[in-house]
């Protein structure tokens, strides 16, 4: 733990540092409750975890205000925890079970929330792009003032309809923030393997675009990057590029032995850039919180993670009805 | 108490592996990440993370050991101040979901439990009210108006394609839609079926209803993915919360000498489809009703025109609001001999066949599908139960085929009822060639609808 950077004191309250301390330890105490019940076959397919991520989505969350929206790709644990979303929802989700948000019918990677304006939950790498382009032409259309963030990792970066969006964004001046979650590996990919470009965010230039890149395990960094982004929308600009630069500790789904990086290369960036860890240092440098405090903490989201993960395995599984169920959304036959 | 670590499952399909190596000894304390222990899959060697933390009590699966079956306690864990002595193993809980208990069986619809006749009697009720009065129209014409007057009614309904706007459509669909509506709801995009396609989706779930024209379908293979996986399954994938209300439209099948790529006819396809309504009208005035109850309908609907029909002209009632529902069929010509069954430009090569087959004795009744999903099985079954013969008529492909799913289904629900095997007309199995006199072999002719009623009534 020596080897970490001792940060500067940057401005921030010790409510606010809580808070992200809180978020994102919930994020990933869930998410380690997640791998474990994968482990015992309590939740089954796939299941990519977002653990070492954690700051991406507290930090901008952080920058979001009440009815902007956002939307990802099948590793969305993490953003459903931070828009507020009930960690038994999404836990039961995962196991399939009737109290899961889509009611067992959507598994990890397909949950949604229209109360929390989360729209999914995509499996197909790079379709969340133009659809959160879509719920930000919707909300121009009707003037809102709403910003969506598009959530979407290095991998996807290279998919044809990300840059087919990125025109038609800029075109028409849509309110959306594309948030490139640069976490070095598409699936076993890295970055390096996949691409000459030297960065993924001024890619966003060829279109006109706006961005930068942010440093991904500073929450407060993100933070700063997401007001900036979300001020840019909000004037009627069009789009913003944020490449938050991340690292995810595990491998791309529970079934990645991650073979393609060195053990030492993934402690290295546990031990020296964890975001959680930087805020904790910045909690007790600050003299905000105290051992003991933080320790308290930690005991609370356990209990709501267990808590989470006890309803996920009581809760029944959907009613056999529930196959028919959802197919159209008016009283038309459900099948042919 | 202490915690017993299990063997875990670590891919999909892993059912028991091999503990290759441990990586903690016991009395070594552990904090939730460490690595502890070397795991062999079927497929990988993985590594092992704590969760929790605490001190290693006791390993009680050798390394080495392989066929360790998934949740199989493989360690003890203790908190603070546990001994391990203390702690005797318990067998570990099964890990399987209480659910799991037998299940009562589903009280749904499936196959073996279909009715063997039709569900409910056909509804032949007619489309306007008789003594209405008449206009012609083509079926360009009647597109258009069900379009503006949707937009009229409803704000949140916008058109966008490719040329739709300033150009006045590739195929003059959206004429003056531009000047009525504006550039806000009538949007010009650049080529880029994809991405479109996906904003599209995007703009419904955000609570618009948009038409997405395709210049044709063709393009929308580009587009497939955001049709299918994007608009199709949301609703059930998100338990209802949300869908994508919207329609996609544009010509299908073949026009004329536009060789392969252009020339395709997807009905089949998109029928397929849970979650999709697939709507292919014929006449002006079905194109006219169905496609205002298409922009209305809370779903996405696949709404498949014809290039050759838009410029023919039929009836078209002049009516405030004139919608047709989905999932009725429209009965053509009565008859008594034989049940043609078809759909789009289909309905055309079978009304010609039909008054062919009068002229030598022959009565065809020719059923219009008009919707391929919803699909009016009934008004089927109750014509085949009448005829005991049927052709079906459709330019798509013959391998799974609509024609295919009919036959199936006429065989399973009135089987008894047929006196000949059902026929399915359909499209050559080749990609549409460019030569006038290939084309013209590849494309379903009339005359086929012919032969196929004379093989079914045996003449």
């Amino acid at each position: 733990m020596a080897a970490r950077k001792v940060p500067d004191l940057p401005n921030v309250s010790k409510d606010d540092l809580l808070k992200y301390y809180r978020e994102m330890l919930l994020i990933r105490r869930f998410e380690e409750k997640a791998g474990q019940l994968y482990g015992m076959g309590l939740i089954g397919g796939f299941c990519h975890l977002y653990i070492g991520q954690e700051a991406v989505v507290v930090g901008l969350e952080a920058a979001a205000e009440e009815g902007d929206k956002r939307i990802t790709s099948y590793r969305d644990h993490g953003h459903m925890l931070a828009c507020g979303m009930d960690p038994k929802g999404v836990m039961a989700e995962l196991t399939g079970r009737e109290g899961g948000y889509s009611r067992g019918k959507g598994g990890s990677m397909h949950m949604f929330s229209k109360e929390k304006h989360f729209y999914g939950g995509h499996g197909i790498v790079g379709a969340q792009v133009p659809l959160g382009a879509g719920l930000a032409f919707a909300d121009k259309y009707k003037g809102n003032g709403r910003v969506t963030f598009t959530y979407f990792g290095d991998g996807a970066a290279n998919q044809g309809q990300v840059y087919e969006t990125y025109n038609m964004a800029e075109l028409w001046d849509l309110p959306v923030v594309f948030v490139i979650e640069n976490n070095q590996y598409a699936m076993g990919t890295s970055v390096k393997r996949s691409t000459k470009s030297p960065s993924l965010w001024q890619r966003g230039a060829a279109y006109g675009i706006e961005g930068e890149a942010v440093d991904g395990m500073d929450v407060l960094a993100v933070k700063e990057a997401g007001e900036r982004a979300v001020a840019y929308c909000r004037a009627g600009k069009g789009p913003y590029i944020l490449e938050v630069m991340t690292y995810r500790y595990r491998g791309h789904s529970m079934s990645d032995p991650a073979k393609y990086r060195s053990r030492e290369e993934v402690q290295k960036m546990r031990e020296e850039r964890d975001a959680i860890e930087h805020v904790r240092d910045l909690l007790m440098q600050g003299g905000h919180a105290t051992d003991e405090d933080l320790k308290a903490i930690d005991k609370e989201i356990k209990a709501i993670v267990n808590e989470a993960a006890e309803f996920a395995k009581d809760s029944p599984e959907p009613d056999p009805a529930e196959l028919w169920t959802d197919i159209y959304a008016d009283a038309a036959p459900q099948t042919a | 108490m202490a915690t017993e670590i299990l063997m875990p499952a670590l891919s999909p399909t892993m059912e028991e592996g091999t503990l290759a190596k441990w990586l903690v000894k016991e009395g070594d304390t552990v904090t939730s990440g460490m690595i502890l222990a070397e795991i062999e899959t079927d497929k990988a060697t993985m590594e092992f993370e704590a969760v929790d933390e605490g001190t290693i009590g006791k390993l009680l699966v050798a390394e080495g050991t392989s066929g360790v079956k998934v949740n199989t306690a493989i360690a003890l864990l203790l908190a603070e101040g546990e001994d391990a002595s203390a702690e005797a193993p318990k067998a570990a809980e099964a890990a399987a979901p209480k659910a799991d208990a037998p299940k009562p069986e589903a009280k749904v619809t499936s196959a073996v439990e279909t009715p063997p006749h039709p569900a409910r009697a056909a509804d032949t009720t007619p489309d306007w009210p008789e003594g209405t009065k008449m206009k012609t129209m083509t079926v360009r014409e009647a597109l258009r108006e069900a379009m503006a007057e949707e937009m009229e009614r409803d704000e949140t309904v916008f058109l966008m394609g490719e040329e739709v706007g300033e150009y006045q459509g590739a195929y003059k669909i959206s004429q003056g839609l531009l000047d009525q509506f504006g550039a806000k709801r009538v949007i010009d995009t650049p080529i880029t079926e994809h991405g479109f396609a996906g904003i599209a989706v995007g703009a419904a779930f955000g609570g618009l209803r948009p038409i997405v024209e395709f210049m044709t379908f063709n393009f929308a293979m580009q587009a497939i993915d955001h049709i299918i996986n994007s608009a199709a399954k949301t609703l059930y994938m998100s338990g209802g919360q949300m869908g994508a209300p919207m329609v996609f439209r544009g010509p299908n099948g073949a026009a004329a000498r536009v060789g392969a790529q252009h020339s395709q006819d997807y009905a089949a396809w998109y029928a397929m489809v849970p979650g999709l309504k697939v709507v292919m009208p014929y006449s002006a005035a079905d194109a006219k009703g169905l496609m205002k109850t298409a922009i209305r309908d809370p779903n996405p609907v696949i709404f498949l025109e014809n290039e050759i029909l838009y410029g023919r002209s039929f009836d078209v009632p002049v009516l405030e609001d004139f919608t047709i529902p989905f999932g009725k069929a429209k009965i053509w010509r009565e008859g008594t001999d034989v049940t043609i069954v078809s759909f789009g430009i289909g309905v055309a090569h079978s009304l010609e066949a039909a008054d062919k087959l009068a002229k030598e004795g022959i009565s065809a009744e020719v059923i219009d599908l008009r919707t391929l999903r919803p699909l009016d099985y009934d008004t089927v079954l109750t014509s085949v139960m009448k005829t005991n013969r049927c052709v079906t008529v459709e330019e798509g492909w013959p391998v799974g085929s609509i024609g295919n799913h009919l036959s199936a289904t006429i065989m399973e629900r009135a089987f008894d009822y047929l006196d000949a095997p059902v026929i399915n007309c359909t499209g050559k199995d080749v990609p549409m060639p460019y030569a006038a006199n290939l084309e013209k072999l590849a494309i379903l002719t009339s005359d086929e609808v012919v032969a196929a009623v004379k093989k079914v009534t045996y003449r």
